[in-house]
């Protein structure tokens, strides 16, 4: 599969891409390197140049025009409604599926929970920290039940601590439900703490340069990050990403976005 | 009200109060000492004296021009609010029809004003429509900006979830234009005096109360510039007051809603 824009040259070239069910897979790359792009494309918003992306449904491989795949999307910056309480944004796509509010309501309750906002449903957003923002947007992303939950940089503008609680937040949201994720970042150490399988992305045209299953338990504590291991799998990502040019002039790269 | 309160609302009165005071003195000094005859500049305490006399005229006749420049204003919102949202619907309705209401902008209105009394007669409907002209296109296009402006990852967003057309006209695009919305209520409530005043030059000639621009020329043909003040001064205080109104409105509007405008 690959994607060019109407303008300039191509995005994305060469992707050929198996993500097994239920698995965690981040994407890791420069900035401008195609990432954010890749994840659109495999959610439909867009449609690729050449080539085609199928998501199967369920165990019968059925591939069709309309996503198959009960999916959702958790932006850079919460997206949030500013008028809507947190509990009616996060009941707003069961809303927009033909839910009546109240139903909706009551559904939004348990993913609310589940990122620990209970306390919190009639706030409005701008009454809440970056990070518990963030938290609300990954509530309304859970709240359909997702097969398939697609990341773009989430917790890119979160402080680091905060950040590293909603890593583990994520990691533990995901061995509960099992649902497949795509987490696009561009911090290796994120992707390592995350992820069952990393992607590496060169520089624009976006290729995948390395494909690594990584060697870290499945139980992930803030503690891992100070573990050998994980300092060896973050080193592997970091070689494969300077191989490829990635860390010089990314910012020439940046530009092009 | 606490002391800190009290100080900083009377910083806020005291400088125009004080501006106006001097004005009004520098004025009536002025008149009084160069003799100018009244005719050309009266008095401000003349101003106040024909005010006061004729307190019964003007009072009907602001409530005149009042009904006019409301019910022109009422039905530029309405029909503002609709074209905005249809053409937001279409780019191709927006690209057919956008330059005819930017007609309705441009258009003079006191040489329409003519034609209004011909097809609507004289009196408070021709009134009314030449508030609605002069008033309408600031809707149009603030609704329009605002119903554009929604961030294109929200839109995304909608679009994932299979969101109908309605429910992204009522769930996103209109709560989302509200502060742009009442950015265009605001402006137009002002002009909707403004037309209904114009339009009164031309069409308020019916049988029953005249409007502050009847009284205008009334007072202007005899001369009596005390009372053509005191007509003018309170069609301003009538633009001033439907624009608070509307002003008031909107924050309330607005801080229920918690969109930041």
């Amino acid at each position: 599969m690959s994607h060019a824009f109407n303008s300039g040259g191509p995005v994305l070239q060469d992707i050929d891409l198996d993500l097994a069910r239920g698995s965690f897979v981040a994407l890791v790359g420069p900035s401008g390197c195609g990432k954010s792009t890749l994840l659109r494309l495999i959610s439909g918003l867009e449609a690729p140049s050449s080539g085609s992306i199928v998501r199967l449904a369920g165990t019968a491989a059925v591939a069709t025009a309309a996503p198959p795949v009960k999916l959702a999307f958790v932006f850079q910056d919460a997206q949030l409604l500013p008028w809507r309480t947190v509990l009616d944004n996060v009941a707003l796509p069961l809303e927009l599926q033909g839910m009546s509010r109240h139903q909706a309501r009551e559904r939004a309750r348990g993913p609310l929970a589940e990122v620990e906002l209970s306390d919190v449903p009639e706030r409005f957003p701008d009454q809440l920290s970056g990070g518990m923002r963030m938290r609300v947007s990954i509530a309304r992303a859970l709240v359909t039940e997702p097969e398939l939950l697609l990341l773009d940089e989430p917790f890119a503008a979160l402080d680091e601590l905060t950040r590293q609680r909603l890593d583990e937040r994520l990691r533990t949201l995901w061995l509960a439900r099992r649902m497949t994720v795509i987490f696009v970042t561009h911090a290796l150490a994120e992707a390592a703490f995350l992820a069952e399988r990393a992607l590496v992305m060169s520089r624009r045209p976006g290729r995948i340069v390395l494909d690594r299953r990584l060697a870290l338990p499945e139980e992930r504590t803030l503690a891992l990050r100070t573990e050998p291991g994980f300092a060896a799998e973050t080193a592997i990502l970091y070689r494969a990403l300077a191989a490829h040019g990635a860390l010089e002039d990314s910012h020439a790269a940046a530009e092009g976005r | 009200m606490s002391r800190a309160a009290r100080r900083e609302a009377a910083a806020l009165a005291l400088p125009p109060l004080l501006t106006f005071c001097a004005v009004i003195a520098l004025w009536e000094g002025t008149v009084r000492a160069l003799n100018v005859p009244a005719f050309l500049v009266p008095t401000p305490s003349a101003v106040l004296a024909a005010a006061w006399q004729e307190r019964v005229a003007l009072g009907g006749s602001l409530v005149t021009t009042a009904q006019g420049a409301c019910s022109g204003f009422l039905l530029s919102v309405t029909l503002g609010t609709a074209i905005g949202v249809l053409f937001s619907l279409s780019r191709w309705l927006e690209r057919g029809l956008y330059p005819y209401a930017l007609f309705l902008q441009t258009v003079p209105i006191v040489a329409v004003a003519p034609l209004l009394v011909l097809w609507f007669g004289p009196g408070l409907r021709a009134v009314s429509v030449s508030a609605f002209i002069v008033s309408v296109f600031p809707i149009i296009a603030n609704t329009l900006a605002g119903l554009r402006s929604v961030d294109p990852r929200l839109a995304d967003l909608f679009r994932l979830y299979g969101a109908k057309l309605g429910d992204t006209l009522l769930k996103l695009r209109l709560p989302a234009a509200i502060p742009s919305m009442l950015t265009g209520y605001k402006v137009a409530s002002g002009l909707a005096v403004i037309g209904a005043i114009v339009g009164e030059f031309v069409a308020g000639f019916s049988e029953g109360n005249a409007g502050l621009g009847i009284t205008v020329l009334a007072a202007y043909r005899q001369l009596r510039t005390d009372l053509l003040f005191a007509a003018v001064l309170l069609s301003s205080l009538l633009g001033l007051s439907l624009f608070a109104l509307v002003n008031a409105a909107a924050s309330l509007l607005l801080r229920r809603l918690r969109a930041r405008g």
